[in-house]
């Protein structure tokens, strides 16, 4: 109650304020995109990406309004239910589901579980750690944790969206940070390197490579039953990872995701396709220079060449209109908003809010990270959108409740005292 | 531990936002390739404008096509080391107009194109073809113009103009740009969605200089325009133009229909004007003409002009008043000239010889009769619940509401009804005397000559009329089924059957003789329809033959006095050129053409 007397107080201006900047940024380009000097007027009206954009906007207006206006801590109680809920959604997605780009991910009515499910899957790792006092070295937390990302990552990856299901791989940045051991990271990124190579490499070659690299190093080492056992158990466990990625490209992956991952590696496997995408959209930031075109000034941005023009490839219009001035402004915004989460995530004494804090920042790390490597060919063209510029108002929303809910933590930081403050206390009592 | 967890994750944010910005830096700044890239790729978006539908007449003559003309267009960054003076030589325009059509195009936009020299005629473009190549910037689009070969059906066809910035702000479709054609008026409006066709887009690669270098990626990108489909009206183009020509120096109209099907064969608006003058260049100029004639061209007389309908009117009062049984064919009256006035015949007279010599009194009586059928002894509410059935009737037979026809800009006329007068008297203020001026169709009744031409249809047919129409097939497809709706009027055939041989008697002895045609049964009516600002008007409504009726048709003539002249001999002639493909009376036809009929 007290809350709702000065629900502004003690927020966080400089963060909103960077968020802000984003989505009226990201609108403009949106605008600019739409804007077609042939078959319409390029004005603003409510049947256009534009005009519906505004919508979402101001309904994340509402939101803000609206979710500063509970306590903190009832989010941090809805935690289990709203993911079981969402969870529910994603389901229901493969039931009713209409597929819009080849994905599966949309139900009739508008709206992107998937969405959600990033949220939902944040409150729900930032409750079980905080309640269970988790240590990462134990396999039990570790396997709990895994179940709560496995679940949306299955149920996505079966919409075919495996773009967005590789986001909740974001998550080991929040387990680095409550205690996951960095062996268990180099391994994840061991593995990660293999799999690109598959992609790379004929795997023949791949399996040859391995063999020879383990006979070479058994021969130069000092041998010992030890170290050649262990030099064969990480032989056998490449080969079954290099084997089993093949397998699961060839078999599993539909064609257009496989186009997608091979054109990573070479753009011009698919010239016209994904890979003309890439270069396409090179061409549009590469011709924006160092100060742009200006704003609608953009021509290799209009007439829908680059398809996904106002969600994934948003990107490219910046870097068209803006050049690298505007690029770097944009990067330096995104740096700094999720360096002020990061910020605001240490100063919590909830761990719940410090764990939520570090989701989120990584959640948007990771999509604006694939999203602009993946304009300039850096990273595989995997669909997933620019946080807060990308048209979609299932993504504004939930990337802005994500937000606000931090903010709203952080405004009543100091009505909590932390678990080991709270222990300290009783020794004085 | 040299860092803590957290800033460790901080340093690698900022390491991979400075490795995008790095990879951005080579991009954008320190690399060529992608700028030449896209230079080799600029992709310039040239419009195709779909061509107008044709619109053809009943036999497939032409009524309206397309000309070609052409745009000079400019595209202002492009231009470079122009001369401007040998410009304006080779191309026939002062350095005035140059530069002040120049600085429009500007500040329109720099980059995008814009018309520069609007319309040049195909002779004129044959002339300086040769010198666009040698200037940077300019090009020439191709548009076309509507012709009208006929010079006839102006206010029908209509006319096609720049769309207006109301109109581009109220299309919810988006298709309209700024300097489109839409259609305005007539056929060109109502159609206008069928005739425009769909516009198209070439995408067109250009070099660094300028120079296209052929259409993008094959032109997979491009859209080709769909033309307007093409319109066959029920128009007899020799009916319409002796019409027309009978019509000179007259003001009025004809409206002029197949009755079984409402096809309309001729729509004649006086004075007419050239459709042609409301095409191309001199448009503003002509229109404003047009639009400051006192005689108004533009205003479409036969669905917008409305009149009291006059002595016609006495048929829809016969007709009601035996549906009703309030009168049998056999009822007479005296001719009391103290009722009103009249004309000299014999009297008393009955049904079929008050409609043969149009008897003012005897319908004053039968007005009276269906107005007030003593259902209630309240006199005040017996007239009222007579009216109200009366409307109905008047409703029935399409009065007071448009027909329909594919034109826009019908008016409805108007029927008085029981709310009318209560706002006129008050409640309680009116009964049969009040009104009585509504008995030979004079009073506050308004009527098109197309409701008129339509109600001599239903004649014609006993009793059924179908909405009249203009168009009876878009591009392949026949629209005939939805626009030709029977509607039964819901009196009976034998009544019809009496009108049409009082019709008949009309024309062979009383009034409407001038409409007499040797070999051909003819039924008319005509009228003299009570104009307060002038002379009367003439009226005359007909069909022909009486057992196969082949065409119905309504003329009005302002101004002309009585009925049984000017109307009555114009209708005779028109029915005669289509029935039988030529006029013998040329004396009638004189007197027509010659057109002093107040004397």
């Amino acid at each position: 109650l007290k809350a709702a007397s000065n629900i502004f107080s003690h927020i966080d201006w400089l963060l909103l304020g960077l968020y802000a900047l984003l989505i009226v940024f990201g609108w403009f380009n949106i605008y600019s995109v739409g804007y077609e000097p042939v078959f319409n007027q390029g004005a603003c009206h409510l049947s256009d990406n534009a005009g519906k954009q505004l919508l979402w906007i101001t309904t994340t207006l509402f939101i803000f309004f609206g979710s500063l206006f509970f306590e903190a801590r009832f989010y941090q109680s809805l935690a289990y239910f709203f993911y079981a809920f969402s969870m529910l959604l994603l389901l229901g997605t493969l039931i009713w589901g209409v597929s819009i780009g080849g994905h599966r991910a949309w139900f009739p009515w508008g709206g992107q579980p998937s969405e959600v499910a990033k949220l939902a899957c944040v409150m729900a790792i930032a409750r079980y750690v905080d309640g269970s006092n988790v240590q990462f070295t134990r396999l039990r937390p570790q396997l709990v944790l895994l179940g709560f990302i496995l679940l949306p990552v299955v149920i996505i990856a079966l919409q075919g969206d495996v773009g967005s299901s590789l986001v909740f791989g974001a998550f080991v940045v929040v387990f680095y940070r409550e205690g996951l051991s960095p062996w268990l990271l180099l391994v994840g990124i061991f593995i990660g390197t293999i799999s690109i190579m598959t992609l790379l490499i004929p795997h023949i070659y791949l399996i040859v490579g391995t063999i020879s690299f383990a006979l070479i190093s058994t021969g130069v080492v000092r041998r010992t039953p030890k170290k050649i056992v262990l030099v064969v158990l990480i032989t056998l466990g490449t080969l079954a990872l290099i084997e089993g990625f093949h397998l699961f490209v060839e078999k599993v992956l539909k064609p257009h995701q496989q186009s997608r991952i091979r054109a990573l590696v070479d753009p011009n496997i698919d010239p016209l396709g994904i890979g003309w995408n890439v270069t396409q959209s090179k061409i549009a930031i590469g011709s924006g220079g160092l100060w742009g075109k200006g704003f609608l000034q953009g021509s290799q941005t209009k007439y829908g060449f680059v398809p996904e023009q106002s969600t994934d490839f948003i990107f490219c219009t910046i870097g068209e209109e803006y050049g690298w001035i505007g690029v770097l402004l944009v990067i330096s915004t995104f740096l700094g908003l999720m360096s002020r989460i990061l910020y605001i995530s240490e100063r919590q004494r909830l761990r719940f809010a410090r764990v939520y804090g570090y989701g989120i920042a990584s959640i948007l790390f990771f999509h604006f990270a694939i999203n602009i490597g993946m304009t300039i060919g850096l990273v595989p063209v995997i669909g997933i959108p620019l946080p807060f510029i990308s048209y979609g108002g299932s993504s504004l929303c939930s990337f802005s409740l994500m937000l606000f809910i931090l903010l709203k933590f952080d405004a009543e930081r100091k009505n909590y005292c932390s678990w080991r403050q709270a222990s300290s206390l009783d020794q004085f009592n | 531990v040299l860092f803590h967890r957290g800033h460790i994750i901080h340093i690698v944010f900022i390491l991979v936002g400075l490795v995008l910005l790095a990879k951005l830096f080579f991009i954008q700044v320190l690399s060529d390739e992608y700028k030449i890239a896209a230079e080799r790729n600029i992709i310039q978006p040239v419009v195709e404008y779909p061509y107008r539908g044709v619109i053809y007449d009943r036999n497939g003559g032409f009524l309206a096509y397309n000309v070609p003309i052409y745009d000079l267009m400019v595209i202002p960054k492009e231009v470079k080391h122009l001369d401007s003076l040998a410009f304006c030589q080779n191309f026939g325009i002062s350095l005035e107009t140059f530069n002040s059509a120049f600085k429009k195009a500007k500040a329109y936009s720099c980059v995008k194109p814009s018309v520069f020299i609007k319309n040049v005629s195909q002779e004129t473009w044959a002339k300086i073809q040769d010198y666009v190549a040698e200037y940077p910037g300019f090009f020439v689009q191709a548009r076309t113009v509507r012709k009208y070969p006929t010079l006839m059906l102006a206010n029908t066809l209509g006319y096609v103009g720049e769309i207006g910035s109301q109109q581009l702000a109220a299309d919810t479709s988006h298709y309209y740009k700024q300097g489109d054609m839409i259609g305005i008026s007539g056929l060109e409006k109502s159609y206008e969605k069928v005739l425009r066709g769909e516009r198209g887009v070439k995408y067109q690669v250009r070099d660094a200089q300028g120079i296209a270098k052929g259409s993008f990626k094959g032109g997979v990108f491009d859209r080709a325009s769909i033309p307007g489909e093409d319109l066959k009206t029920t128009i007899d183009a020799a009916l319409q133009m002796y019409g027309e020509q009978l019509m000179k120096n007259k003001i009025g109209s004809i409206v002029a229909m197949v009755p079984q099907t409402g096809e309309i064969l001729a729509l004649i608006s006086s004075p007419a004007y050239d459709p042609n003058l409301l095409t191309g260049k001199d448009f503003s100029n002509h229109f404003a003409t047009l639009e400051r004639d006192a005689l108004a061209p533009l205003f479409h007389r036969p669905i917008m002009a409305m009149y009291p309908p006059g002595s016609i009117f006495k048929l829809h009062q016969a007709l009601i008043a035996l549906q009703e049984k309030v009168i049998c064919t056999g009822t007479s009256y005296t001719c009391d000239k103290k009722l009103l006035n009249c004309h000299a015949h014999t009297s008393p007279l009955n049904l079929h010889k008050a409609i043969k010599y149009s008897c003012n009194p005897y319908f004053y009586h039968v007005f009276r009769k269906i107005v007030n059928q003593k259902v209630s002894n309240d006199s005040y509410e017996d007239t009222r619940l007579g009216l109200e059935k009366w409307c109905g009737y008047l409703k029935r037979f399409g009065l007071g509401a448009k027909l329909g026809i594919d034109l826009p800009g019908e008016k409805s006329g108007y029927v008085p009804d029981a709310q009318f007068y209560d706002r006129c008297y008050g409640k309680r203020g009116w009964k049969a005397s009040t009104i009585r001026s509504l008995d030979i169709g004079q009073g506050e009744l308004l009527v098109t000559p197309l409701q008129m031409a339509n109600f001599a249809a239903t004649v014609a047919n006993r009793g059924y009329y179908c909405t009249p129409y203009l168009v009876s097939q878009i591009g392949e497809q026949s629209v005939l089924p939805k626009e030709a709706e029977r509607h039964e009027v819901a009196i009976d055939r034998a009544h019809f059957e009496f009108i049409t041989h009082a019709m008949q008697e009309v024309v062979e002895g009383g009034t409407a003789w001038r409409t007499r045609i040797e070999g051909v049964v003819v039924c008319a009516k005509t009228g003299t329809v009570e104009n307060p600002h002038g002379e009367d008007h003439s009226v005359c409504i007909a069909f022909a033959p009486r057992d196969n009726p082949q065409i119905a048709l309504s003329v009005y003539v302002e101004n002309a006095g009585w009925g049984a002249r000017a109307s009555a001999s114009i209708a005779g002639l028109l029915i005669e050129k289509y029935l039988n493909g030529v006029v013998s009376r040329f004396r009638l036809q004189d007197y027509v053409l010659k057109g002093d009929f107040l004397h």
